[in-house]
């Protein structure tokens, strides 16, 4: 017998003998219908030691770019495709880069701007799904400096809400997400919090009203 | 081991190092989870959430993964099934060896940890590089983890900076600062993720309904591991499949509030087979029984398989905190581990683990998927009783205390006889590890307080009787 229909008939005979108890109607955390909170959002995202500017229209979201791209020394910045042209830094080089990008191009960049598709209040996260302006994953994982433009109007309060809003994409093309929740960190040595290992040391997220 | 974990725990006390370790580690996580929960406005409806959501999955385990099998197969990648460590060990070996590459890199993953994947692929001639810093930390000094989640809490600073310097190329002039030592790992790594053609990881959750498999972390390791390679393989024990991605709402919002105590960890990636032009080109999910299956028929242990390896339990057991991960003898140290342990080695291993708790329950209080964890202790006490004859003493002593306290004349004759014989043996008050007899291996690890001059009972026949 397989360890396919090995494994399979052992956990049947497992709940034949033993049925497990279900409550009749299964519970959700409820989505949050509240209006999105964008203050708490910047709060949250700060907490987490991103860099947060709030920015007003497209002039206001260039030039908070254009501020980060200056405090973190930005020569070279890859953008990623289908990016709101209006949102582009002068004086800065920039690489349009597609999914066939070498790595090693990507690690020579000195930054990357995307936008993304849903934000969560509570918690400051991000969450790209690789849908236009947002590019492919290694984009935003390679380069040492991430920022990412958040439209207001795609912040949502709860996990929950984040979800059901990416939920279509996964059903229907299977596309990749990934949440982010300030730079990459880690507590592995005496738990004391060291901001910045493999991911994006930096992470400067403009909220566009 | 053969003492089990009494001797191993007793070995372990003596580390005071150790124990300041952990009291620091288990304190501080103690407090960020504290604060984060208390935001939530609504947690206890929260775990009942999660323990239903893992009631759900576990009901219908076989249509799960059989729909789940479907789901990642249609996405475009492969399942395979392992009955146990061995099978799912020579699965990855054989993908591995089929890409021609002799390197991969790991991202942290309990379920590989459980069956010494590492050890098969260096047989086989593969080095796996661990990427998490604290599993680099735990493979450069040939070591075992102690903590779920900060598997190197057991070493300190200076520690992990002469294991750099040992290992890592060009840290000569390397300080002893946290954020130097992660700079040092993020230089040696770096070229790995770039390069090596293989990923190798475990999954905190896959859904059946989408084939979506996640992986939640803290470093971004996990995402070059699952991003950055050719060839992705993830090896995920069976009990891990939830039933919809609406689900993965519910394991977001209780696993990095219970585990890092943050009110989301940084980094989560959620694949669905493969993605034309984005990420690895194929994907294997291997599926490991290894003993769940037979959990699974326990009515009362099995609750365990809803554990989400938050490690919550760990960081408020008293009896963790001054013990450590290492006398467990187990890659589930604590509280889960003392239930997951045996179970999942059909009661032939870690048989002492159900002892190894003062069923103070705070574990319980704490689980986001309401394992009640001191019932299941006390349900595998009894079974190892049953089925493997352990502690014999103890059984004797417990029915020979049941005979005495079913009758008063009994009790009280006891309660004048213990004594009158505790005199001889005590010392400043206490009775300390010198009982002769089948009493030796109880007070091996209890200090007991001499009885009273005189009991409750004698006083309310002098003074009311």
């Amino acid at each position: 017998m397989s360890a396919r229909d090995e494994i399979l008939d052992r956990v049947r005979a497992a709940l034949d003998q033993h049925p497990v108890a279900v409550d009749e109607a299964p519970q959700r955390a409820a989505a949050d219908e509240a209006a999105p909170d964008v203050d708490l959002f910047c709060e949250r995202a700060g907490d987490y030691r991103a860099t947060v500017t709030p920015a007003t229209g497209d002039d206001g979201v260039c030039a908070a770019i254009e501020a980060a791209c200056v405090r973190h020394g930005v020569a070279r910045l890859a953008v990623a495709e289908g990016l709101n042209a209006a949102w582009q830094p002068r004086d800065v080089t920039i690489e349009e880069l597609g999914a066939d990008a070498p790595l090693d191009l990507l690690d020579a960049v000195d930054g990357v701007l995307t936008t993304c598709a849903c934000a969560i209040a509570q918690t400051g996260t991000v969450i790209l799904d690789c849908g236009p302006g947002q590019g492919v994953r290694a984009l935003t994982l390679v380069p040492d400096l991430h920022i990412c433009v958040v439209p207001a109007a795609i912040i949502v309060n709860g996990v929950a809400a984040a979800v059901d809003r990416i939920g279509a994409g996964v059903r229907e093309t299977g596309r990749p997400i990934t949440l982010i929740s300030g730079p990459s960190a880690t507590s592995d040595i005496e738990l004391d919090r060291v901001e910045g290992v493999h991911g994006p040391r930096r992470l400067e997220i403009i909220v566009a009203r | 081991m053969s003492g089990g974990f009494p001797a191993a725990a007793r070995e372990e006390l003596r580390n005071a190092q150790l124990r300041r370790n952990l009291r620091k580690a288990t304190t501080t996580i103690r407090a960020k989870r504290a604060s984060v929960i208390a935001e939530v406005d609504n947690w206890e409806a929260l775990r009942d959430a999660g323990a239903e959501l893992k009631q759900r999955a576990l009901a219908d385990l076989d249509k799960h993964l059989e729909q789940l099998e479907r789901s990642v197969t249609t996405a475009g990648g492969t399942v395979h099934w392992a009955r146990d460590g061995t099978e799912a060990n020579a699965i990855v070996v054989d993908l591995v060896r089929a890409t021609g590459a002799t390197e991969a890199i790991k991202v942290k993953s309990m379920a590989t940890d459980e069956i010494a994947l590492n050890d098969a692929l260096a047989a086989a001639g593969i080095t796996a590089h661990e990427t998490d810093l604290a599993e680099l930390i735990v493979q450069l000094g040939d070591d075992r983890q102690s903590h779920i989640l900060v598997p190197a809490i057991h070493r300190n600073r200076a520690e992990i900076r002469e294991l750099f310097r040992a290992h890592l190329p060009g840290t000569e002039d390397l300080t002893d600062e946290p954020a130097a030592l992660a700079e040092a790992a993020r230089r040696y790594l770096r070229q790995k993720f770039l390069t090596t053609p293989v990923g190798i990881s475990g999954a905190n959750f896959a859904v059946a309904e989408t084939g979506t498999v996640g992986v939640v972390e803290s470093e971004g390791n996990g995402r070059m591991c699952t991003t950055l390679p050719h060839t992705l393989i993830t090896v995920m024990g069976i009990e891990k499949v939830l039933p919809r991605f609406d689900d993965v709402a519910t394991m977001l919002a209780l696993l990095p509030r219970s585990s890092t105590g943050e009110r989301m960890n940084p980094y989560t990636s959620l694949w669905t087979g493969v993605t034309p032009g984005d990420g690895p080109r194929e994907f294997h999910l291997v599926l490991l029984d290894a003993g769940r299956s037979a959990t699974l028929a326990d009515p009362v242990g099995r609750d365990a398989l809803r554990c989400i390896r938050c490690s919550a339990c760990l960081n408020v057991c008293p009896v963790y905190e001054r013990v450590g991960g290492h006398a467990y003898d187990s890659t589930y140290p604590g509280p889960i581990g003392a239930i997951l342990t045996p179970q999942l080695h059909e009661l032939n291993e870690g048989t002492t683990l159900p002892w190894a708790s003062s069923l103070c329950g705070a574990c319980y209080e704490v689980c986001p998927v309401k394992i009640d964890i001191p019932q299941i202790l006390v349900h595998l006490r009894g079974r190892v009783v049953r089925e493997r004859g352990g502690p014999a003493g103890e059984r004797l002593a417990m029915e020979a205390l049941a005979r005495v306290f079913a009758h008063r004349r009994r009790y009280e004759a006891a309660q004048r006889a213990a004594r009158v014989a505790s005199l001889p043996l005590s010392r400043d008050g206490r009775i300390e590890r010198r009982l002769p007899g089948p009493m030796r291996g109880w007070l091996a690890v209890r200090d007991l307080p001499v009885p009273p001059r005189e009991s409750f009972r004698d006083w309310w026949v002098r003074e009311r009787g």
